[in-house]
C-alpha cells in the first residue's frame, strides 16, 4: 500500500516547541501519524500538546518510546546537527524540512551517513505522506490526498501539491508521496525512490516531478530505462527559467546543457516515460497513461 | 553571492594562490598611477560579475600607465554588456590594472560540489581559456574530475594525479599540488559554492598563475561569514532583485510582460511555464516562499508591479502553511497602495481559498478568478 512510511510509523519531532514544529507536530497527529515523542534540547520533561512528551535528546527519545521516523524543523545552523543526532541514535528514516541548509554542511551529513542504517529525505522537503494508512511525515496539505495505487516523487513543494490535487481530482489515488526536495546535495535521490515504487506491489505507477538544475533526472532516466517495469509520467518545470539564475531552489540553476529542462524532458522521454506536456495536464497525462 | 575577479584573487592570494600582481582603480588617474608601480605593458579588466568580458570589450592591453589611463577612463562608468550580463549589461565602477604574462599554457580549474557525488570536486582540464561545457561536450577527453572525500580533505596524492593529467612539467607539479590544496581550503572555510581559475597560466618561466578568478559565495551559509557581506556589490545586481532578497523573496527579473507571484519554487517555475505554453511571456520569477503573511505578499505585489514591463499579473496560490485569505487580503492592500491597476488573475487552491475568493469579490477590484492552471493560462493569455 506504501513505501517508508505506514501505520508502523512512530514519529518524533525535533524542534517541536518552535514555531513551525508545533504547527506541524499538530497537524501530522491530527491526520493520524502516530506522533510518540518531540526533541528540543533544554525542555527535557515537557508534554507537548497535553500529552506527547519532550525529550532533551534524540537517544532518549528513542530508548523510551520505540520512535522510527524522525521529522526536523530545526533553524538552518543546527539543522545538520540534528540530523546526525538521529542517525546517532539509530533512527531508520529522518526527514529534514529546513530550508537553507550550507551547501557544505550537507556535505558533512552525507559523509556521516555512510555506512549507517539511515536514510535522509532532504533538506528543503515537504515530506512524505501514505494516505491509506494515514501516515503523514510533512508539511503538505492532508486533504488533497486520497489513497490509491500511484506513487509520486518531486523536487518540489507546492507543485507537488498541484499534482496531487490534478490526480485526485482525476480520481486517481497514491500510494505514497514523497518530495525529496530542491536542494543540490541531499539524501534520497529520485533513484532511491523509482527502486521502492518499483518493488512495492501496492504502486502500479509512478509520476515523477523534476525542475531545471544538476542531472537528478537524468540518473532517474537511466534507472527508469534499465529497471523500472510499471508506467511512469514526468513533468519537469523551468522550460522559461534563464541560464545561471538560481529559480528559489538552491539547485534549481541552468549551470550546462545537462541543467536544462529540454535535456530532462529528452533523456526521460527516451526512457520511455509518459511526458507531461505542461503543469497542466498532470491529472489527464496520468489518467490516460493508465486507461492503456 | 559572486565577488568581484580582484576580490576573489585577493582572498585566493591570502591562501597562497600565485596571482599576477595588480591593483584595483576607480578612476583613470587611479589606473595611470598602478600601471606605472607595475612598469611596463599592462591589462586593464573591467570588474563585472559576468562573464565574456574579452570579447566585450572589457579587457584591454595598455602599452605604457598613460593608455591604461585612457582605457580606464572609457570603461569606468560605463555599462558593460557581455553575454552573460544580458541586455541591460552590468555597470563597471572599477578596473583591475594587472601586470602581463607571457604565457606558456593556458589551463582550466575549479572547485565545485557535485551534487550527485555530494561532495565538492576538483575539474581541470588542458583546455584553458575556453568555457568548460563547451569542452566537456567537444573534448571530454580532456576533461578530468576528481572528487574529494569531506572527512579528509584533498591529499597530495589527488593533487599529483591531476598535475599528471595536466602533462604539467616535473618543476611545476609541487607547485600545482600546493595551489589545488589552496584553494581547496578557501572554498571550504568561505562556503564557496565555486571557485574556477580560468585560465590557470603556466608561464615561460615554468610559473603558475591564477590569470583570472570567478569566485561565488553559497547564499545560505553567508550567517557565519559576517564579513563576506562587505564583499557584495549591489550595483552588479537587478535593484528589484536586491529589494525582493532584502524582504526574503526569492525575484529574478525576465523578459517578459506577465508578472507572476507564487508560493513555492516549483510551482512558480510551473507557472511561468503555463504562462508561455499560453503563449505569452513571464516578466519574473517570484517565489513568496512558504510561511508568508499578509505584509510580505504586498510587498512581493508592490516590488511585481514596480517593474514597468508588467502589463498583466497572475497570482497562483497553493495554500498550505500560507492561508489563502491571507494571500488575498495581501493582493488588496498592494492594489489599494499601487500606482496602478494591471489586469490581475488569481488562482487559488488549498486551504482557506474559498474565503480567500471571497475577500478577492468583496474588494470591488476587478479581478479575474480561476480555478485550475489551464483556466489561468487561457485567462492571461486573452
Amino acid at each position: 500500500m506504501s513505501i517508508l512510511v505506514d501505520g508502523n510509523t512512530r514519529l518524533l519531532i525535533q524542534g517541536i516547541t518552535g514555531r513551525e514544529g508545533s504547527f506541524h507536530a499538530e497537524r501530522c497527529a491530527a491526520y493520524g501519524t502516530a506522533l510518540v515523542a518531540g526533541v528540543t534540547p533544554g525542555k527535557g520533561g515537557e508534554l507537548f500538546g497535553g500529552s506527547v512528551p519532550v525529550f532533551n535528546s534524540v537517544r532518549a527519545a528513542v530508548d523510551e518510546t520505540g520512535a522510527n521516523v524522525a521529522l526536523i524543523f530545526v533553524p538552518p545552523p543546527f539543522a545538520a546537527d540534528a540530523i546526525m543526532e538521529s542517525a546517532d541514535a539509530g533512527v531508520p528514516l529522518v526527514v529534514c524540512i529546513t530550508e537553507g541548509v550550507p551547501v557544505r554542511d550537507s556535505t558533512f551529513v552525507m559523509r556521516y551517513l555512510e555506512g549507517k542504517g539511515t536514510r535522509l529525505i532532504g533538506p528543503n522537503c515537504p515530506g512524505l505522506i501514505s494516505p491509506g494508512s494515514k501516515a503523514k511525515i510533512g508539511i503538505m496539505p492532508g486533504d488533497i490526498h486520497t489513497p490509491g495505487k500511484v506513487g509520486v516523487v518531486s523536487r518540489s513543494g507546492t507543485l507537488t501539491y498541484e499534482a496531487v490535487d490534478q490526480l485526485t481530482k482525476a480520481g486517481i489515488g497514491q500510494s505514497t508521496c514523497v518530495g525529496i526536495g530542491g536542494d543540490p546535495v541531499s539524501g534520497t535521490t529520485f533513484v532511491d525512490v523509482l527502486e521502492l515504487f518499483n518493488d512495492d506491489p501496492e504502486t502500479e505507477a509512478i509520476v515523477l516531478i523534476g525542475e531545471i538544475g544538476g542531472t537528478k533526472e537524468q540518473q532517474a532516466a537511466a534507472y527508469i530505462k534499465e529497471h523500472v517495469r510499471k508506467p511512469v509520467a514526468s513533468l519537469i518545470v523551468g522550460q522559461t527559467a534563464p541560464p545561471g539564475r538560481r529559480m528559489g531552489h538552491a539547485g534549481a540553476v541552468i549551470t550546462g546543457e545537462a541543467a536544462l529542462a529540454s535535456a530532462k524532458v529528452a533523456a526521460l522521454q527516451d526512457a520511455g516515460c509518459h511526458i507531461i506536456p505542461t503543469p497542466a495536464d498532470i491529472g489527464s497525462t496520468v489518467a490516460a497513461m493508465l486507461a492503456r | 553571492m559572486k565577488l568581484h575577479e580582484y576580490q576573489a584573487k585577493e582572498l585566493l592570494a591570502r591562501y597562497g594562490v600565485p596571482v599576477p600582481e595588480a591593483y584595483v582603480a576607480s578612476s583613470a588617474a587611479e589606473a595611470v598611477e598602478a600601471a606605472g608601480r607595475l612598469g611596463g605593458r599592462v591589462v586593464v579588466k573591467a570588474q563585472v560579475h559576468a562573464g565574456g568580458r574579452g570579447k566585450a570589450g572589457g579587457v584591454k592591453v595598455a602599452s605604457d600607465a598613460a593608455e591604461a589611463g585612457t582605457i580606464a577612463g572609457s570603461l569606468i562608468g560605463t555599462t558593460l554588456v557581455t553575454a552573460q550580463t544580458g541586455p541591460s549589461g552590468a555597470p563597471v565602477d572599477k578596473v583591475l590594472v594587472e601586470q602581463t604574462v607571457d604565457i606558456e599554457r593556458e589551463l582550466y580549474f575549479s572547485v565545485i560540489t557535485d551534487g550527485g557525488l555530494r561532495r565538492p570536486v576538483i575539474i581541470v582540464s588542458s583546455a584553458g581559456g575556453m568555457e568548460i561545457e563547451e569542452v566537456a561536450r567537444e573534448t571530454p577527453e580532456r576533461v578530468l574530475t576528481e572528487p574529494i572525500d569531506p572527512a579528509v580533505g584533498l591529499q597530495p596524492f589527488q593533487g599529483r594525479r591531476l598535475a599528471e593529467a595536466l602533462e604539467l612539467p616535473a618543476g611545476a607539479v609541487r607547485p600545482f599540488v600546493a595551489l589545488a590544496e589552496a584553494c581547496y581550503k578557501a572554498f571550504m572555510d568561505n562556503d564557496a559554492s565555486m571557485i574556477e581559475i580560468n585560465p590557470l597560466v603556466l608561464t615561460k618561466d615554468g610559473r603558475l598563475l591564477a590569470l583570472d578568478a570567478k569566485l561565488t559565495l553559497d547564499d545560505d551559509a553567508l550567517f557565519r561569514h559576517a564579513d563576506a557581506l562587505a564583499l557584495r556589490d549591489t550595483g552588479q545586481e537587478d535593484a528589484l532583485e536586491v529589494e525582493a532578497s532584502e524582504a526574503g523573496i526569492a525575484y529574478v527579473k525576465l523578459d517578459g510582460n506577465v508578472g507572476c507571484m507564487v508560493n513555492g519554487a516549483g510551482l512558480a517555475m510551473a507557472t511561468m511555464d503555463i504562462v508561455k505554453s499560453a503563449g505569452a511571456e513571464p516578466a519574473n520569477f517570484l517565489d513568496v516562499g512558504g510561511g508568508a503573511n499578509e505584509e510580505k505578499i504586498s510587498t512581493a505585489i508592490l516590488l511585481m508591479l514596480s517593474d514597468p514591463s508588467v502589463e498583466r499579473v497572475l497570482v497562483n496560490i497553493f495554500g498550505g502553511i500560507l492561508r489563502c485569505d491571507i494571500a488575498a487580503r495581501g493582493i488588496v492592500d498592494a492594489y489599494g497602495k499601487a500606482d496602478r491597476q494591471p489586469a490581475l488573475v488569481v488562482r487559488m487552491l488549498g486551504t482557506n481559498a474559498d474565503e480567500g475568493k471571497q475577500v478577492l469579490s468583496d474588494s470591488g477590484l476587478a479581478i479575474e478568478l480561476v480555478d485550475t492552471l489551464r483556466d489561468a493560462a487561457e485567462a492571461i493569455a486573452r
